[in-house]
């Protein structure tokens, strides 16, 4: 951590002794740009980071969607020409890839990282450092994976990459080469992101802030980040073995050599089930956030959601299997991990019940956001009642590989976790840039996405029933059926829902444009927030808190700004948002220390997909490659964490440099 | 992985403490050791898994030296001891012997490193390459990661050393000292296992 | 990082206290040969032959001196208990899913 020393205000002018003189071991001087392109390249800050990992997934999510309308596309009429067998397959494993690994964890470390510190009361997270080198792996390797559309074909052994599809014969070209190892740089950001984000929240709170008094999206962080140190290790490995069976000519997986291809199915699912709470559970948090809010009610039973969020975290590491109730397991593990995987059922089902409660006798209001939440209570539900079906074993093996399966997924991803990043957009948006989204378009943009999913996602059900197989590339009219029942028409309807949802998307994006052009600043504390990290100005400071504040309740800023009457038991304002900002500039702390940006972690990052590149096309690329690894941690390590003045590039002219000259 | 937490800032454990105390480096290689216990974990299964399944080559019983790992183990496991003694000198303050113990531990993990890449030569000659068998497959692949764990140990002890003998002003070392210690214990304890259940215990 | 640790050496009264809760040299050193006793008699098993204890013992063995270096060596019997949560969950999960997956293989049947 460096120590740039300045005045928290303008008021105050201090002006910090210099540290200790020291050479600039790291190799480079430090980067010193606060404005311009520079200062997001070598930002440590978390809510720089925060931004660019939101920006990032964004994209990746309209890249994501232009495959699934593409699928859709194909599936809309018999015999669909829009894509060739092949590319049908590659579309869906990346669609898959896409959205999961590139989209949804992304934007839920976008919200973990911006809004984590802020909730907890803290100036950044434990290691500045290793959260830039984390968003710089995710975009290498989100790059890296899809570069393989320009260079001889994409993956296509779907997003589970079985065997014996992920092998030679049935994938020759270098499509899942680049999914393996893609997938593998952006698992080291995950891992480096959950040991960040843990250690940030144990040990970086606020004074007074207990455990039990954390606010709920953050503690769902901790549980989420808790799979993630622990899951990444699982695909780490198996996507080893696969590269090792690629690339080296091993057989881990290949049946002809004696290898149990099961192994892989084990491995994938150990990791995929914690993985699908890992995209649930953030969702989960930020519409336990905005609940409350919009309905001006402490957040129901919050232990139990708290508790029960723990839970599943633990549970979801005893029923990978009934991803596999099709595949010979034998009748003692079907039974078992059928019966675990209806236990789970349980903790998810009491937080429905926690987050109707907390609507029960609330004063309602309805914002885009809220909309967005009780959108996801709904959706979700629906989904998990059809993951209930299929966690009945016998009648799962109806079911897989069905379309009814794309149906239970999408409603809980889509409905779930995609609704649950929607309602933190409009909730959060005025914070992170002092702008609020338009709540008419927002509205629209529910509407349309709700029809347009139910529309998508409502008849596959209806399709999965009658039979219809998933990762079919074509019907044919000639089997579609007769009848209400017949698949021609609920092919029709879904790929109608999809471009009503795309629609939705869309209008979203209209939204961002127009409220960036907008003039319209928000109010401080324009929903009535209970939590932290709107104690503060939006867009916070880069410091975030003028005083880390000592927190005393749960919510604690509700309860700075309203007393209960001891007589009425009634909540009485007692401050506005606007004097409690404008106390703590009043008292703000006269020394902050704030890291100073660096140029290692995107050198380090930078340096992987030249390694991952090298294993693919050439041996010796990889080693040199591996040389610049080895070198840029040594640049990482010996880079002095108290960086003297001395230590920076000294600012081109006209760059604003507000850290380095004193302000007067 | 690991020396980027180790040098990762001490931010928020100066100036003022820690939520718990405790510092965050630590906090973080605890973490980062649980999450290797999947990965060798993993690694270990899959072996355990295919360490039979010789359809060409020979099988484990036919390769391994058990002497000759003995004494590289009981190395390995004498390193965790001076290891240990350097972590002690630092948390005394004493240059001098952290260094000295640094290094005898750094030299112990070479000697297991060199121990290890023997044992493959000689079990390549004798016809177990890479991908033989599974059985081949699957024990490469676990001891070679190990054998990579070591020696990322190894260089970590001897950049400490360097930077502790270039640094001009003696004493705290003991934090980084203590954390590198406590990866190079894990990478012993994953060897514990591997020498039970890969070696002793015949397939 | 050292630049760090030169400029904050006011904080340093925190390591002394670490190192009261550690164990001594000898102490250390006691641990070792017992550890050292411990593999001798494990590559024993390879030249005697122990009959019906052979994997057990081994077993045990293995996972005595996994613990005595973790919780001495590493020192966790004596740390934070968060340490040991920290650890623990990840050796705990890794036992459960990978035994568990050995077990749908019948990797434990006879
Ligand atoms: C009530 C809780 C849930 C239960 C009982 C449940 C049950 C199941 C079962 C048994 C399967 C396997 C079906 C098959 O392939 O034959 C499955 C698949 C799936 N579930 Fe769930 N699930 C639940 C919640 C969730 C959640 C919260 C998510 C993600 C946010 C999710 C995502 C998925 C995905 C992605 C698949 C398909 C995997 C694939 O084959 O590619 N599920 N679910
Ligand atoms: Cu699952």
């Amino acid at each position: 951590m460096a120590i740039i020393e300045r005045p928290a205000t303008a008021g105050g002018v201090e002006i910090a002794p210099p540290a200790t003189p020291s050479r600039a071991q790291g190799g480079f001087k430090r980067p010193v740009s606060t404005t311009g392109w520079k200062s997001w390249l070598f930002t440590v800050d978390h809510k720089k980071l925060g931004i660019m990992y939101g920006v990032m997934a964004m994209f990746f999510f309209i890249v994501g969607g232009i495959e699934a309308v593409l699928i859709r596309l194909q599936l809309a009429a018999p015999e669909g020409k829009v894509l060739s067998a092949s590319v049908y397959n590659q579309m869906f494993t990346m669609h898959a890839t896409t959205m999961v690994f590139l989209f949804v964890m992304p934007m839920a470390a976008a919200f973990a990282n911006y809004f984590i510190p802020l909730q907890i009361g803290a100036r950044d997270v434990a290691f500045p450092r290793m959260n830039a080198f984390g968003f710089w792996c995710v975009l290498g390797g989100g790059i890296f994976i899809n570069l393989s559309w320009f260079l001889g074909g994409a993956a296509d052994g779907g997003w589970f990459m079985y065997a014996p599809n992920s092998g030679p014969i049935f994938s020759p070209s270098h499509g899942v080469d680049f999914w393996t190892l893609g997938l593998q740089i952006t698992g080291i950001a995950s891992l480096t992101g959950a040991i960040n984000l843990i250690v940030t929240v144990l040990n970086m709170r606020a004074p007074g802030m207990s455990l039990m008094k954390m606010p709920v999206f953050t503690w769902l962080q901790l549980v989420v980040q808790f799979l993630l140190l622990f899951a990444v290790p699982v695909i780490t490995v198996a996507l080893f073995l696969l590269s090792f069976q690629r690339n080296f000519g091993a057989t881990f997986f290949d049946v002809s050599a004696g290898a149990d291809p099961l192994l892989w199915q084990h491995l994938f699912w150990i990791f995929g089930h914690p993985e699908v709470y890992i995209l649930i559970l953030p969702s989960f948090g930020i519409i336990s956030e905005v609940l409350p809010v919009f309905a001006k009610k402490p957040l129901f039973g919050y232990p139990f959601v708290v508790f029960s969020g723990a839970a599943i975290g633990f549970v979801g590491w005893g029923v990978w299997a009934h991803h596999m109730f099709a595949s010979g397991l034998g009748p003692v593990s079907v039974a078992v991990f059928s019966i675990s995987t209806m236990a789970i059922a349980i903790p998810t089902g009491v937080k429905i019940v926690n987050w109707t409660l907390t609507l029960w006798g609330g004063k309602l209001r309805f914002t885009a956001a809220m909309h967005f939440a009780i959108g996801l209570i709904v959706l979700f539900t629906i989904g998990g009642l059809s993951g209930v079906t299929h966690s009945v074993a016998p009648s799962d093996t109806q079911q897989t590989d069905t379309y009814y399966i794309v149906a239970h997924f999408h409603y809980v991803l889509f409905g779930g976790a995609v609704f649950g990043l929607f309602s933190g957009f409009y909730y959060w948006w005025p914070k992170m840039f002092g702008k609020t989204l338009n709540e008419k378009l927002g509205k629209a943009n529910f509407w349309m996405m709700v029809i347009g999913m139910n529309m998508t996602f409502g008849p596959m059900h209806i399709l999965g029933l009658q039979g219809q197989p998933r990762r079919m590339y074509q019907w044919t009219e000639a089997r579609a059926g007769e009848g209400f029942f017949n698949l021609a028409f609920w092919n029709q309807i879904a790929s109608i829902g999809s471009i009503i949802l795309a629609v939705g998307v869309l209008l979203f994006i209209i939204n961002v444009v127009k409220t960036a052009r907008s003039k319209e600043l928000a109010p401080l504390d324009p929903w009535d927030s209970r939590t932290l990290e709107w104690m503060t100005s939006s867009p916070p400071k880069e410091h975030n808190f003028d005083v880390i504040p000592t927190v005393h309740h749960l919510d604690e800023f509700f309860h700075r700004k309203y007393q209960q009457d001891p007589v009425t038991h009634e909540y009485k304002q007692i401050a506005t948002a606007e004097e409690i900002l404008a106390d703590q500039e009043a008292h703000a702390d006269k020394h902050i220390h704030m890291p100073s940006p660096s140029y290692w972690p995107i050198v380090l990052a930078a340096t992987l997909p030249i390694i991952t590149t090298g294993v693919i096309y050439s041996i010796p690329v990889a080693i040199v490659g591996g040389i610049f690894l080895v070198l840029a941690m040594f640049g990482w390590a010996l880079e002095p964490s108290t960086a003297p003045e001395t230590d920076f590039d000294p600012p081109a002219a006209g760059e604003s440099t507000k850290e380095l000259a004193p302000l007067v | 992985m690991s020396d980027v937490a180790v040098h990762e800032a001490d931010h928020g454990t100066h100036g003022h403490t820690t939520t718990t105390g405790l510092s965050n480096n630590k906090v973080a290689m605890w973490l980062f050791l649980g999450s290797e216990c999947l990965l060798f974990g993993g690694l270990i299964s899959t072996y355990m898994l295919y360490r039979g399944r010789v359809s060409e080559g020979p099988r484990p019983g036919n390769v391994f030296d058990i002497p000759f790992t003995s004494v590289s183990s009981f190395i390995l496991l004498m390193s965790s001891l001076t290891m240990v003694l350097a972590v002690s000198a630092a948390q005394n303050r004493d240059d001098r012997g952290t260094t000295l113990w640094l290094t005898v531990t750094a030299l112990l993990g070479a000697t297991f490193v060199g121990g290890q890449v023997y044992e493959f030569t000689a079990m390549y000659n004798e016809g177990l390459g890479f991908t033989t068998s599974l059985f081949g497959s699957s024990f490469y692949a676990l001891t070679g990661f190990h054998g990579v764990h070591v020696t990322v140990g190894i260089i970590m002890l001897m950049s400490l050393v360097g930077i502790i003998k270039r640094s001009t002003i003696p004493g705290d070392k003991a934090e980084v000292v203590e954390l590198i210690g406590l990866y190079w214990h894990f990478v012993d304890v994953i060897w514990i296992i591997i020498f039970t259940l890969v070696y002793l215990i015949p397939a | 990082m050292t630049a760090a640790t030169e400029t904050h050496s006011e904080h340093d009264h925190s390591h002394d206290d670490h190192a009261q809760h550690g164990m001594s040299n000898a102490g250390y050193i006691r641990i070792a040969l017992i550890l050292a006793a411990m593999t001798a008699l494990e590559v024993s098993t390879y030249y005697v032959d122990f009959g019906a204890l052979f994997m057990p013992v081994l077993i045990i063995l293995m996972v005595v001196k996994f613990f005595i270096v973790v919780s001495y060596f590493m020192h966790l019997k004596f740390d934070n208990k968060l340490f040991s949560f920290c650890f623990y969950a990840g050796l705990f999960l890794a036992v459960m899913v990978y035994v568990i997956a050995l077990a749908t293989f019948k990797f434990f049947a006879a």
